[in-house]
């Protein structure tokens, strides 16, 4: 069993995938970066010194501490310093990138199962119903992805009951941000399911008698995973991107539950009176969280699917 | 090609057709129209009376008709957060978005297309590499904070420009223009950069790559066989076959440079229509929020329409045999 | 070859060497390879794809792609030598000296612009004249390449031209700085078969006419037969034969150029089936040892096996081979 696992291990080190990894400095700083980043989002609860959301653990007093520099009245040191609440402002990244992570990775999610749906059955099926999903996509192209995220945002949050909008406004902004991104999911599914259709297998499990979801998930699906596992990534990048500016604009995640880009609308107020890293640190959380998924990105498209734009 | 044009104007009319739909039903579905215009206080008979008037006893298909009468005339109703009609509240805001959009634009088209062609041209030089590098890192970047850096650099630190608002305006007439104090061109640098570095690193990245694959066309080898120059090579024959698919994304750029401007006015607290939807959308105003939507949605079409039929001026063979381009 | 005392080349090529450094080394798809063209005279270049025809134009008309580059030997026209010009110097002599023809005329021309307006350009950028000069004389070439109406037809789209008229509109666009020498890469392998013989009998006529030497590059040995006044055969990079048109066709002495006969409809007249050559031209890659052809050849002796390759001394001075037969004198 040991062996077996040892085995696969080893080949999949060896395959074209690992190879192209191991020769890309770029891909595997960024990866180590991103995945640095995620543990510390999801070990936050643990590794974070302080729970910046348990009022019991802040002190005023702490408030606008220097980074790496005793207080002036507790004597206390924060890496990074503290924002006018005294909370710790590397705490407060940890859980930042919670948010900022879960929202990413849920709405990706949501747009890739709405995306490859939809784009299955657009091009499996095709007729009207294929036409007029692809019509639909077309139109919300012209759109940029952002403004199509605010304004659903704002239409779900005049669904929501007024005294439920913060507690809602994370899964208001996974939805958001998933509806805008499913397009390209949809268009690349199609293209290859147009393409893997008319191929003999498909026929032939097709004469066999399978059924249209059967064929679709056992004999179409596999073969456009890794144009799919492009787009996902890229669009992670995107998302989190998103998220980060809704929540900056104010129409994101809600104080109670502040993601990074909540942390630099935060951050921005002190901008002026010099208390500079309660904005630079989650800015540069951000960055590099948004640099190495992009980056990972680009590399993947060119090992898995160098024609795709 | 007239049979084109019309056909797009069409299908341009379809796509607002649709966002009028989607404004209309923000409207009239969002929360109740009659809720939100009356308060507390109300009656029976109040309601009964607001819903004859509002059309709301009507068909479906006759509201929405009356929706898109009112739309065409510029009337959205009345704006739920400020109580003025929205065409008011728009179209006194409206001039520093437009101004801020198009200096963006023209920053971003004219430096996307100039770096563009110059990595191109020095594909393996230090510059040009130094160039894709940072514009790589500009893609990651969000435009906010962009905003951010350039208001810490050139307004905290350095002083020299200011972080916020729009300066001093004239009046000319109905527009109110910023472009003609020196305090308002001032005003306007920062956010015009940080709205046009975003669209000026995709359209620097499509040109240079349009340009690499035009360099390598037979007719580029053929105008170098030759013996032209290659200013000419450059300018006069592969930069004139890179446009098409350029003005396509910068054309979308245009659009997307509106929408963006959502961002940078928040960030510079710019008082345009950006910064109305932004607060339109945190205080559920939904009659503000449907006004931009269909302001922005023209705004679009219009650009896509403009642009489509760009094309005919700038490659001949469509005039001809539409088809023969589109390949 | 054949050299009349006292006359110089207008092309003369010797111990060219092309080279393209790649990360399995350094491949060399031109190799040591030396040739005359007289005025008025026609080379044909002929070879498999691969065997570094276009390569060897590419690199007289000074065009090759890096990291190509010439490597080693000299390319004299008109007793200058070229292969050395600094950039500017040698994008004077393109056009000017030389003129190119490319294979396909769908994409030689630039789809936005007017064919006249291609022709004024190249013709403004060679020739000391002014604009209305320039128009006239771009008239003028249309006409001599036998574009009809040419007057109506200069402001006319690449697009609006059809395959055998845009090739001669290339030809005119070639030929309209009166170059001493054209080169001609596969000039009619993209046209239709009842184009190809007219684009052939302009490309001679117009050449006569002003004395313009050719290199004709060609897979097509019926072109050559029709053509040229010379051949160069080449493989691998290498020089495999070269001599009198009629001497090579009829009578060739290099293995390869014997098989390259047999396997042609042209030369094999009256056999019942045409032969062919076993194997394939080994790639650039993997070159074998001694003459690149030794493994494909029936008379392949130890000596072809081993380096050095032979070269035109070798087999006389026209063929590449240890062992040709019956060499020519």
């Amino acid at each position: 069993m040991a062996n077996a696992l040892g085995e696969t291990f080893s080949r999949a080190w060896k395959s074209d995938f690992m190879w192209s990894f191991r020769r890309t400095p770029v891909a595997i700083i960024s990866f180590i970066v991103a995945l640095t980043l995620i543990l510390g989002a999801v070990l936050a609860p643990m590794i974070a010194p302080h729970n910046p959301f348990d009022p019991a653990t802040l002190n005023l007093m702490n408030g606008f501490s220097v980074p790496m520099e005793p207080n002036q009245f507790t004597g206390e040191t924060f890496w990074l310093g503290t924002d006018d609440q005294g909370r710790d402002v590397f705490s407060t990244i940890l859980f930042g990138m919670r948010v900022s992570l879960f929202v990413g990775f849920a709405a990706v999610a949501f747009a890739m199962t709405l995306g490859v749906t939809l784009g299955l059955i657009a091009g499996y099926v095709g007729g009207w119903i294929g036409a007029l999903i692809m019509r639909i996509a077309d139109v919300q192209l012209t759109f940029p992805g952002i403004l199509v995220a605010m304004l659903i945002f704002g239409i779900a949050k005049g669904f929501t009951p007024i005294d439920q909008r913060d507690e809602m406004a994370i899964w208001v902004l996974i939805i958001a941000i998933g509806l805008s991104e499913w397009v390209q999911f949809a268009r690349v599914v199609r293209g290859a399911t147009m393409v893997e259709k008319n191929k003999e297998y498909v026929q032939a499990a097709r004469l066999n008698g399978r059924s249209s979801a059967g064929i679709m998930l056992r004999h179409i699906l596999p073969n456009v995973l890794g144009p799919v596992l492009v787009i996902a990534t890229i669009s992670l990048a995107l998302a989190i991107i998103a998220e980060a500016t809704l929540s900056f604009l104010g129409v994101g995640a809600p104080p109670t539950q502040p993601s990074l880009g909540t942390l630099i609308r935060i951050g921005q107020g002190f901008l002026f009176s010099g208390e500079w890293w309660i904005i630079l640190f989650p800015s540069i959380t951000l960055l590099a969280l948004a640099l190495s998924v992009n980056l990972l990105g680009d590399w993947l498209r060119d090992v898995l699917n160098p024609r795709l734009r | 090609m007239l049979a084109f044009a019309i056909r797009r104007a069409f299908q341009s009319f379809i796509v607002l057709l649709v966002v009028g739909l989607v404004a209309f039903s923000m409207f009239n579905f969002v929360g109740d129209p009659i809720d939100n215009m009356l308060g507390q206080e109300r009656t029976g008979a109040d309601i009964e009376r607001l819903r004859v008037q509002l059309g709301l006893d009507q068909p479906f298909p006759v509201q929405y008709y009356r929706f898109l009468e009112g739309a065409v005339q510029g009337n959205f109703g009345i704006s739920y957060r400020q109580g003025r009609p929205v065409s008011e509240v728009i179209s006194e805001r409206l001039p520093a978005t437009l101004e801020l959009a198009f200096v963006s634009a023209v920053l971003a088209v004219i430096f996307g297309v100039a770096l563009g062609v110059f990595t191109a041209i020095r594909r393996n030089g230090w510059a040009a590499n130094t160039i894709m590098t940072l514009s790589l890192i500009g893609v990651s970047l969000p435009t906010f904070l962009i905003g951010i850096l350039l208001i810490y650099l050139f307004a905290v630190e350095l002083g020299w420009l200011p972080s916020f608002g729009r300066g001093d305006v004239v009046d000319l007439g109905w527009w109110r223009t910023g472009l003609l104090t020196q305090s308002g061109l001032k005003a306007l640098i920062l956010p015009a950069i940080t709205l046009g570095l975003y669209q000026m690193t995709l359209i620097m990245r499509l040109v240079r790559s349009e340009m690499l694959e035009v360099l390598r066309q037979d007719y580029i080898r053929f105008a170098r066989a030759r013996g032209l120059r290659d200013k000419s090579v450059y300018f006069r024959h592969a930069l004139k076959n890179t446009l098409v698919p350029v003005i396509t994304v910068t054309g979308m750029q245009l659009g997307a440079i509106i929408a963006f401007a959502i961002i940078t006015e928040t960030v510079f607290q710019w008082p345009g229509v950006g910064l109305l939807f932004i607060n339109a959308i945190r205080f559920v105003d939904i009659p503000v929020m449907a006004a931009y939507l269909m302001l922005i949605s023209v705004m679009f079409v219009s650009i896509n329409l403009i642009v489509d039929l760009l094309y005919f001026a700038i490659d001949p063979r469509l005039r001809l045999d539409r088809r023969g381009g589109e390949k | 070859m054949n050299k009349q005392a006292g006359r110089e080349p207008v092309l003369s090529v010797a111990n060219l060497s092309v080279e393209i450094p790649t990360r399995q080394g350094t491949l060399t798809p031109v190799d040591k390879l030396s040739f005359d063209i007289e005025q008025g005279r026609i080379l044909g270049v002929v070879g498999e794809s691969g065997a570094g025809k276009s390569m060897t134009g590419n690199a007289v008309i000074g065009l090759l792609d890096p990291p190509a580059h010439i490597a080693g030997g000299e390319i004299r026209l008109k007793g200058r030598r070229i292969d050395n010009l600094a950039r500017e110097a040698l994008r004077k002599v393109r056009g000017k000296e030389i003129g190119m023809v490319f294979q396909d005329p769908l994409t030689s021309l630039n789809p936005l612009l007017p064919i006249g307006e291609q022709l004024t350009e190249t013709i403004l950028e060679h020739l000391p004249v002014g604009k209305t000069e320039a128009q006239n004389r771009a008239v003028a070439a249309l006409e001599e390449v036998g574009i009809p109406a040419a007057a109506q037809r200069i402001n006319s789209y690449p697009h609006e031209f059809s395959g055998g008229m845009r090739q001669r509109v290339v030809i005119a666009l070639a030929l309209c700085a009166e170059p001493s020498l054209v080169i001609a890469d596969e000039p009619t392998t993209a046209l239709d078969v009842s184009v190809q013989a007219q684009i052939i009998a302009l490309l001679k006529r117009l050449c006569r006419e002003r004395g313009t030497a050719i290199m004709l590059i060609t897979h097509d040995m019926g072109v050559i037969a029709e053509t040229a006044d010379e051949v160069a055969v080449m493989y691998a990079g290498r020089l495999a034969e070269i001599g009198p048109v009629r001497d090579v066709l009829t009578a060739p002495i290099h293995p390869y150029t014997q098989g390259l006969m047999a396997s042609t409809p042209l030369a094999a007249k009256g056999k019942k089936r045409l032969s062919q050559i076993p194997g394939a031209m080994p790639r650039l890659t993997d070159l074998p040892d001694g003459c690149a052809f030794n493994p494909r050849c029936p008379i392949a002796k130890d000596k072809c096996r081993r380096p050095p390759a032979p070269n035109l001394d070798s087999g006389g001075g026209n063929a590449a081979c240890w062992y040709a037969s019956g060499a020519r004198s």
